[in-house]
């Protein structure tokens, strides 16, 4: 483990010096495969914590709001040797209900909380034989870009702790950079996996909206809320989402698709694939360093064989106000059930509306008031049409715009993740400075398309992430261009 | 168009979330910024066939509980110590048939 870099696919070993075991991979199909063949499923996980121990522990980084290593030892016992993920170590996001461990969503309101019940993506991904270390830090209720607005205190940023990881699902970016598992899981609803997979160096895919159940994931905007995945590689990532994808009885609103083949068949060079290159993406006021890391990522994909064109989303300078108008108003639907009543905090207050209020008051943050405050003045009948209404038509033409690209021919879309860098701690105070640096990911959410982040090199020494989108369904293009990205960039994705 | 320090308390009523005096002023000022971004919508003139939505009622804006369309007893017929009685879910995976 090498906190501040990307640990190098390699080995780890149980215990060190004379005394040390056989080598143990740290790639998700090695440490299954190694488990398949007869190794123990405790040992990645011995090793991972050992490692750990070495350096200032499991939460160096504060990556977790809660862990357990002793029931992580024993689940890894009793895990499926014959699985696809067999003692995989694996990190999920706190928003995400899992058999043991809080699901506290990062708020006071939730502190404490242990579901009774386990979401299907955590499910799939047990069954499969991987192991839960812990669940991650997270923005309150997924709010939030940086994790700034946790309630249990920010991640930091393994690559300069002065910076923030991103968010909202930050924490799970950080374990997989700090390199203490090869998968985790995240939740996006406007870029929440692919921004800090790009502010941490590794990857992050968000498929399309409906390919991965919803079950168990806690509701912040249900029309945009999306189960995604991080990796240390596209390998890792297109792993975990072959997992956790596909119909849910428990969920009828998820696709009945079968899981996309992403892993491997994936893996093949650019010759035919069209790639549009959004003009609106690539402004003059992105840094000079971010357009010349984009540029090499871009004759990478030249080089592969791919031919890129230039495109045109027109509606893009739209989607900050469309989305959060949107979010806002959904989550102030969502957030109604944390009332005192079935979940979580109580505040006892002079009656049942005083409760509802202290309640509320006392357990929500900042952030959560300010997007319930706002969600509920877009839906209220005297400005439902000014805001919400006019919202969900510019959706609509956002979509159109990718439908139109699609149509003429292109077959995925490549932009940069984020406009800069990971940025300090405090430095975007005001809630609309924090907003804006979403621009690059929300479309994807409002037109419903999976979209990856992958890393692409370094500005001023910091990760920044080239990302991907495709058609609604089609994961595999999108897979097959990271890969050759990736194979393209090799280490300079990294430097 | 600027939000009042009564559209917070009124939003606040609606939300149930008891906001301290001490937070008003910020929050008016912060929705206000929030709200002027989004005023950018109101140029696009493209407009989506939404003429199903343009005939949907909307509730009135008031606090407290909305009440019911119909009597509680043609939905939820049954109970037991003061609780509704349900149908089990298929999600509570077990193999015990009918209401609980």
């Amino acid at each position: 483990v090498s906190p501040g870099d990307r640990p190098a696919r390699g080995e780890l070993r149980i215990g060190h010096g004379p005394q040390a075991g056989p080598p143990i991979p740290t790639d998700a199909e090695g440490i299954a495969r190694s488990v398949n063949g007869g190794a123990s499923p405790e040992a990645a996980l011995k090793a991972i914590f050992e490692a750990a121990d070495r350096a200032d522990g499991l939460n160096q980084f504060n990556a977790f709001v809660s862990t357990d290593t002793a029931a992580s030892l024993t689940a890894a016992a009793a895990a499926p040797r014959d699985g696809r993920l067999a003692g995989v170590p694996v990190a999920i996001k706190d928003n995400i209900a899992t058999s043991f461990l809080t699901t506290s969503c990062g708020s006071r309101i939730l502190e404490g909380y242990v579901s009774p019940y386990e979401a299907t993506a955590a499910r799939k991904l047990r069954e499969a034989g991987a192991v839960l270390i812990g669940k991650t830090t997270m923005d309150e209720f997924a709010m939030g870009s940086s994790t700034e607005h946790s309630a249990f205190g920010p991640a930091l940023n393994p690559h300069d702790t002065a910076r923030v990881p991103g968010g909202s699902s930050g924490g799970s970016a950080v374990a997989v950079a700090q390199g203490l598992c090869p998968i985790a899981l995240g939740s996006e609803t406007g870029g929440s996996v692919r921004q800090p997979a790009a502010f941490c160096g590794v990857v992050g895919a968000k498929p399309t909206y409906g390919r991965v159940s919803r079950f168990g994931l806690v509701a912040f905007a249900s029309s945009l809320d999306n189960v995604g995945v991080f990796g240390r590689s596209v390998d890792d990532a297109a792993l975990a989402l072959e997992v956790i994808s596909g119909p849910d009885q428990a969920h009828d609103a998820t696709s009945a698709s079968a899981s996309p083949p992403v892993l491997r068949t994936a893996r093949r060079d650019l010759r035919g694939v069209v790639i549009g290159r959004p003009r609106e993406y690539f402004s003059e006021s992105l840094d000079t360093a971010m357009h010349e890391r984009l540029g090499r990522a871009v004759e990478a994909l030249r080089a592969a064989g791919a031919e890129v064109r230039d495109v045109s989303l027109p509606h893009t300078a739209l989607a900050i106000p469309t989305y959060y108008i949107i979010a806002p108003a959904e989550c102030s639907a969502n957030l109604a059930r944390f009332d005192g009543v079935r979940y979580g905090l109580r505040i006892e207050g002079d009656g049942l509306q005083a409760m509802y209020e202290a309640t509320r008051s006392r357990g929500f943050g900042a952030e959560v008031t300010r997007r319930i405050l706002l969600g509920t003045y877009v839906l209220s009948a005297g400005y439902y049409n000014a805001y919400y209404r006019k919202a969900m038509q510019t959706r609509e033409l956002i979509r159109a715009d990718f439908d139109r690209v699609f149509a003429a021919g292109v077959h995925a879309l490549f932009t940069p993740t984020t406009p800069t860098p990971a940025f300090r701690f405090g430095e975007k105070a005001e809630p609309l400075e924090m907003y804006a640096s979403d621009i690059f990911t929300v479309t994807a959410n409002l037109a419903g398309l999976p979209a990856m982040s992958v890393p692409i090199g370094r500005v001023r020494g910091l990760p920044v992430g080239g990302q991907v989108l495709a058609p609604r369904l089609d994961e595999t293009t999108m897979f097959r261009v990271a890969y050759a990205l990736e194979a393209a960039l090799g280490p300079e994705a990294h430097r | 168009m600027p939000v009042t320090r009564d559209d917070v308390l009124r939003m606040a009523a609606l939300a149930r979330i008891g906001v301290p005096e001490a937070r008003v002023d910020e929050l008016v000022r912060e929705l206000s910024a929030i709200l002027g971004h989004m005023e950018e919508l109101r140029r696009v003139t493209e407009v989506a066939d939404r003429r199903a939505e343009e005939a949907m009622p909307l509730a009135a804006d008031e606090p407290g509980a909305v009440p019911l369309a119909r009597h509680r007893e043609e939905f939820a017929p049954a109970t037991r110590e003061g609780f509704f009685l349900v149908p089990r879910l298929h999600t509570h995976g077990d193999d015990v048939q009918g209401a609980s």
